[in-house]
């Protein structure tokens, strides 16, 4: 074999460029600062527990919407039995006062962008 | 003999993770939905409009202004891409079955307020590839949802009353009366058209032209109600009194009557 030096060299070479994001940001980077949002204040408990609310608001949001317009029925039963309006605007929003620093700070951290408020637009005007 | 066992335990084993997957799915699902006790129900929703009061101006005025601020509708000064929910045709125009060539020139333009017809054969619901619009069976309302709509205008073309618009550019800064926010606003790209007011329907209240008309015109101007109850105030009146409907010809079976 001639040239086995330059060849492993060069693979080497390849290996640490085509994966310098892995172990870059691995050695040097810093996690990314977590979003802190603001909880509403004088409430203790969303419409469900806060980890559902975490993983399946849009679930829940898109059958919203469904029963709302399509069934005509408006009013949430909570698994522990709270009645909800179920709105973006007039329930969501209500408790969440500032989308800016609640669904949009957790939003812009996981780089979602929900077209809702195209329409839906926030009483905040944020 | 163990080969099967080995599969049994792998087919299991997935079930059994699979559905624990499901458990946050199955948890949605068993949620209660209901309609407030205040709403207002019916069968089968009509209208009945007064001809002769709703020629006045200052009448059918109020009941447009009504259902524009109620809806967020904007007014974009353009003729060719007006969002029109209830408005005014001259009465050759909304009624041409209607007129013929001794038909007097006063009585051709006099003006009649016109809306959605929540036909009993809607041809918008038939030509819609997302079920974006459709009829409530409970009650007979051609709704619209917003959220299939995806702008083909399909209904528009079906339609033969004109009762739909499409939206060609954001409406958001031609709302002149103010946006309110416990109504949504529309985007570009969607069509939109009267729905007979489900929103407020759901809470307890009449349509908002209903009671606007009403307020300025005096009772019974526009006579709101279940035509499938036989005792309605609606269904007494379409007995008592010589209706028209707009292009009866055409086999949608509109539900909004005009009273002559
Ligand atoms: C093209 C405009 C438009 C867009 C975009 C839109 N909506 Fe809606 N939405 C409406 C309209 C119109 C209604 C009917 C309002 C009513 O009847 O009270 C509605 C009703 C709703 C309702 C129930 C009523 C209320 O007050 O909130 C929910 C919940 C909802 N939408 C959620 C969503 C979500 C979530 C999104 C984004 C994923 C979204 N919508 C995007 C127009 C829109
Ligand atoms: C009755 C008031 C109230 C309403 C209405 C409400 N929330 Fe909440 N929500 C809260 C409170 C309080 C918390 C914080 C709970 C905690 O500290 O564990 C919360 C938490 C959350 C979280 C989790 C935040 C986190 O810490 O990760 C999400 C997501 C959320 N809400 C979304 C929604 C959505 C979407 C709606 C509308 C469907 C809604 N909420 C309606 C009061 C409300
Ligand atoms: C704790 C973080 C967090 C908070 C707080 C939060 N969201 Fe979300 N939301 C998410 C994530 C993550 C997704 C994307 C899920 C996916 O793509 O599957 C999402 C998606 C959505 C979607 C669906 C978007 C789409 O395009 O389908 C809607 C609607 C939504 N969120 C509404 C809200 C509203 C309203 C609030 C505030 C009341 C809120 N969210 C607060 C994390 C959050």
């Amino acid at each position: 074999m001639y040239d086995t030096g330059k060849i492993l060299a060069g693979l080497v070479a390849f290996i640490v460029v085509a994966t310098f994001p892995l172990w870059f940001t691995n050695l040097f980077g810093s996690p990314s600062a977590r979003p802190v949002l603001e909880l509403p204040k004088g409430e203790k408990k969303c419409v469900e527990d806060t980890e559902y609310m975490r993983h399946w608001h849009m679930n829940m949001l898109d059958q919203w919407r469904n029963e709302v317009v399509r069934e005509g029925k408006r009013m949430y039963v909570s698994s522990d039995g709270r009645k909800f309006e179920m709105s973006l605007n007039k329930n969501c929003l209500k408790c969440h006062e500032s989308r800016a620093k609640f669904c949009d700070r957790c939003h812009n951290y996981m780089a979602v962008d929900p077209y809702c408020w195209d329409c839906h637009v926030t009483p905040t005007g944020e | 003999m163990d080969e099967s066992r080995r599969n049994f335990l792998k087919i299991t084993g997935t079930g059994v993770f699979g559905a624990l997957w499901g458990i946050p799915v199955l948890r949605a699902v068993g949620k209660a939905f209901e309609s407030s006790p205040k709403a207002l129900k019916a069968k089968r929703w009509a209208m009945a409009l007064d001809m002769k009061r709703l020629g006045r101006d200052d009448v059918r005025a109020a009941a447009a202004k009504a259902c524009n601020s109620a809806h967020n509708i904007p007014d974009l000064g353009i003729a060719e891409e007006e969002v029109k929910w209830i408005w005014t045709e001259e009465y050759e125009a909304a009624f041409p079955t209607q007129v013929d060539k001794f038909t007097p020139e006063q009585m051709r333009k006099q003006p009649v307020l016109v809306l959605c017809n929540h036909c009993d054969r809607p041809p918008c619901v038939r030509v819609c590839p997302t079920k974006a619009t459709f009829k409530r069976e409970e009650d007979g309302i051609v709704m619209m949802d917003m959220h299939r709509c995806i702008g083909c205008r399909y209904c528009m073309a079906a339609c033969p009353y004109g009762s739909r618009s499409f939206n060609w550019r954001d409406p958001k800064p031609f709302v002149r009366q103010g946006i309110r926010t416990d109504y949504p606003t529309r985007t570009k790209g969607v069509v939109e058209k009267c729905t007979l007011c489900a929103e407020r329907l759901a809470r307890g209240e009449n349509p908002a032209c209903v009671d606007a008309a009403n307020k300025v015109g005096g009772a019974g101007t526009i006579v709101f109600g279940d035509i499938a109850d036989p005792n309605s105030e609606i269904s007494r009146v379409l007995r008592s009194r010589q209706t028209v409907r707009r292009k009866p010809s055409l086999g949608t079976s509109p539900q909004v009557y005009y009273l002559l």
